[in-house]
């Protein structure tokens, strides 16, 4: 038989169901420190760091013709490889969840292989296949084209690493949205592009998007990948920033080294407010 | 404007959704392909449409072989169950789509839809986006969608199915106004039979990938050519091993000639019409009487009654 419903055991039972002060306290407290012993102080250390010498120091060190063509080694790198991978993952997209073909499913498995292997390896990869020795890498030498240690081999480590970024976030839309509005276009008159230019890019263009800022950001950061293809880069040629920043650090030019450092994260933190941006956008459709 | 369906088959995988079916559809009229899901009926409205295409067999519309032309080349207007709106488009703009792509000149695109969206009662949404709409606005903005390209034929895919009772109830009303002013020749596939009986010229029966009967609804549901074509139309039940419908049915406290002896077990009400179950030696039989019929009739549960099939003059002495 239940027990009679009296104040003082509604007012216990409340008590129970909710979590102490004390233990919600607790938790609250554990994931904020983790989160800023792990993220903020780091990220705080390196423009406090920075700007220990002056703004004028930062200035001139971010000037050296080194550092500017590392930057400019990064931004082309950056730029060819999300706009490949624009074109790309929104064409593999379609590919895997518009058309049912045999290997569908090991092509999908594939595309997300470079999520899990390391980039060093990746980079490694490339080289097999397309350095001098690799098996591309003789005729495309004989072509008077360096694949390897240039920057066609830093956009391939590029595009490998930041592969599966597009793709994961347009297919599951497109998947979303299914084929019905597609079907109705053809009924009302579209051709297959004309159906794509007017109805199925508008309906995936924020999943684009945010694929592309992904895409943007991981292209910026790579290091593993790009430093074995171009065997550590060289200066003022093959170097990127993230190179810059490992090999300055090594000579003890901690103000150039922090310098590019804040400037790569100052870049990831405006993708990441796009990111943001674009999530609301995506939500009320 | 004819559809002539000249023996399609057509499989998925394993699964026979169309066996060798032929069909012809009179031009003006409103046919309804009426049957149970996952029958093949939505499979031959899309393959009519050329969403999808056949193992074998032809489509003729008007007279011209389209069974392996793509649907933009076919002159069609489709409609389909979750009326497939242009989510990013205005309602107006949703309707003049078909327009725009054959490039017609802009004031003639404004002109066309804005007569269209009057004719849907939807022109005071124009600039409304489709999330904006109910389920009933945006299936006629679809219908508005479809017509305004002039088709020769529409195509309509359980175009009410979305929709509350009431809403589609009015919309199937509406539906028939509308072909009654524009008489273009319209295919709506269906699974409800009182959608098919109210609003269709003729009705095909598919089931199991195969055309059942083809007729007007009266002649379907008076003369089914099979057991299930007579019951998908309407509530039937067993009597003397014979297939019947329950209001065909006479029920009274003495014998009669061809009569069959029977138990009350249940009556209910449901409206103006008393359902009733009694038990005969051949098992339970489903009676409806109407009110008037049902006020002489021994309704107790346990009275004992005679259960007669009514002579076909009967059922015509009924209906006068």
């Amino acid at each position: 038989m239940a027990e009679p419903a009296t104040v003082e055991r509604v007012e216990r039972d409340r008590r129970r169901a909710r979590p102490t002060p004390v233990g919600r306290l607790a938790v609250r407290w554990v994931v904020i420190a983790y989160v800023v012993a792990l993220v903020l102080v780091p990220v705080v250390m390196v423009g406090w760091r920075t700007f220990e010498g002056g703004v004028g120091e930062v200035w001139d060190a971010l000037r050296q013709p080194e550092v500017l063509h590392a930057f400019s080694v990064t931004g082309i790198a950056a730029g060819v490889s999300v706009l490949l991978n624009l074109v790309f993952g929104v064409g593999v997209s379609l590919l895997i969840v518009r058309h049912r073909f045999r290997g569908r499913e090991l092509l999908s498995r594939l595309i997300d292989l470079p999520l899990s292997v390391s980039p060093v390896v990746a980079g490694l990869a490339l080289i097999f296949v397309y350095g001098r020795f690799g098996w591309f890498g003789g005729a495309l030498d004989s072509l008077g084209v360096q694949v390897v240690f240039a920057m066609p081999g830093i956009v391939l480590a590029t595009v490998f690493v930041s592969l599966p970024l597009v793709v994961r976030e347009v297919a599951p839309v497109l998947e979303e949205i299914g084929t019905e509005q597609e079907e109705a276009a053809a009924t009302l008159g579209a051709s297959p592009s004309q159906t794509f230019w007017r109805i199925t890019l508008p309906s995936i263009k924020w999943a684009v998007a945010y694929g592309v800022v992904l895409s943007l950001a991981r292209a910026m950061g790579e290091f593993g990948a790009v430093k074995v293809v171009t065997a550590g880069g060289v200066v003022g040629s093959t170097q990127t920033v993230t190179s810059l920043v490992e090999q300055k650090y090594g000579e003890f030019e901690q103000v150039t080294a922090y310098s590019a450092s804040l400037v790569l994260a100052v870049v990831a933190v405006i993708c990441l407010v796009v990111i943001t941006v674009i999530r609301r956008k995506e939500q009320p459709s | 404007m004819s559809i002539v369906v000249d023996r399609i088959s057509k499989r998925f995988g394993g699964f026979t959704a169309l066996s060798d079916v032929s069909l012809e559809i009179g031009a003006g009229n409103l046919t309804a392909l009426l049957g149970p899901s996952g029958g093949g009926k939505s499979t031959l409205l899309r393959i009519v449409a050329g969403l999808e295409h056949p193992d074998s067999g032809a489509v003729h519309i008007d007279g011209r072989d389209v069974t392996w032309l793509r649907p933009q080349q076919r002159d069609i207007g489709f409609v389909f169950q979750h009326y497939a709106a242009f989510g990013h488009l205005s309602v107006f703009r949703n309707v003049a789509f078909g327009l725009e792509i054959r490039k017609r000149p802009r004031d003639e695109i404004r002109r066309r839809v804005t007569d269209l969206l009057e004719l849907v009662h939807l022109e005071a949404f124009a600039d409304r986006l489709p999330s904006q709409l109910s389920g009933g606005q945006r299936q006629r903005m679809a219908l508005a969608r479809a017509l305004a390209v002039e088709p020769r034929v529409l195509l309509l895919d359980e175009p009410f199915g979305a929709l509350d009772t009431g809403v589609r109830r009015e919309l199937r009303d509406w539906l028939r106004r509308l072909h009654d002013e524009i008489p273009v020749t319209t295919v709506l596939v269906t699974h409800d039979q009182e959608e098919a009986l109210e609003v269709a010229d003729e009705i095909a029966v598919v089931n199991e990938g195969r055309v059942e009967q083809i007729g007007s609804p009266e002649l379907l549901y008076d003369r089914p050519a099979s057991e299930f074509v007579m019951g998908f139309l309407g509530p039937v039940t067993r009597l003397g091993g014979a297939l019947v419908r329950p209001h065909d049915i006479d029920l009274g406290a003495e014998a009669v000639d061809g009569a069959v002896p029977g138990v009350v077990r249940r009556v209910s009400r449901v409206g103006a019409e008393v359902r009733i179950e009694a038990l005969t030696t051949d098992g339970t039989v489903v009676v409806h009487l109407g009110r008037a019929a049902a006020a002489g009739a021994p309704l107790e549960p346990g009275a004992e009654v005679w259960l007669r099939p009514m002579a076909p003059e009967r059922i015509a002495l009924g209906a006068v």
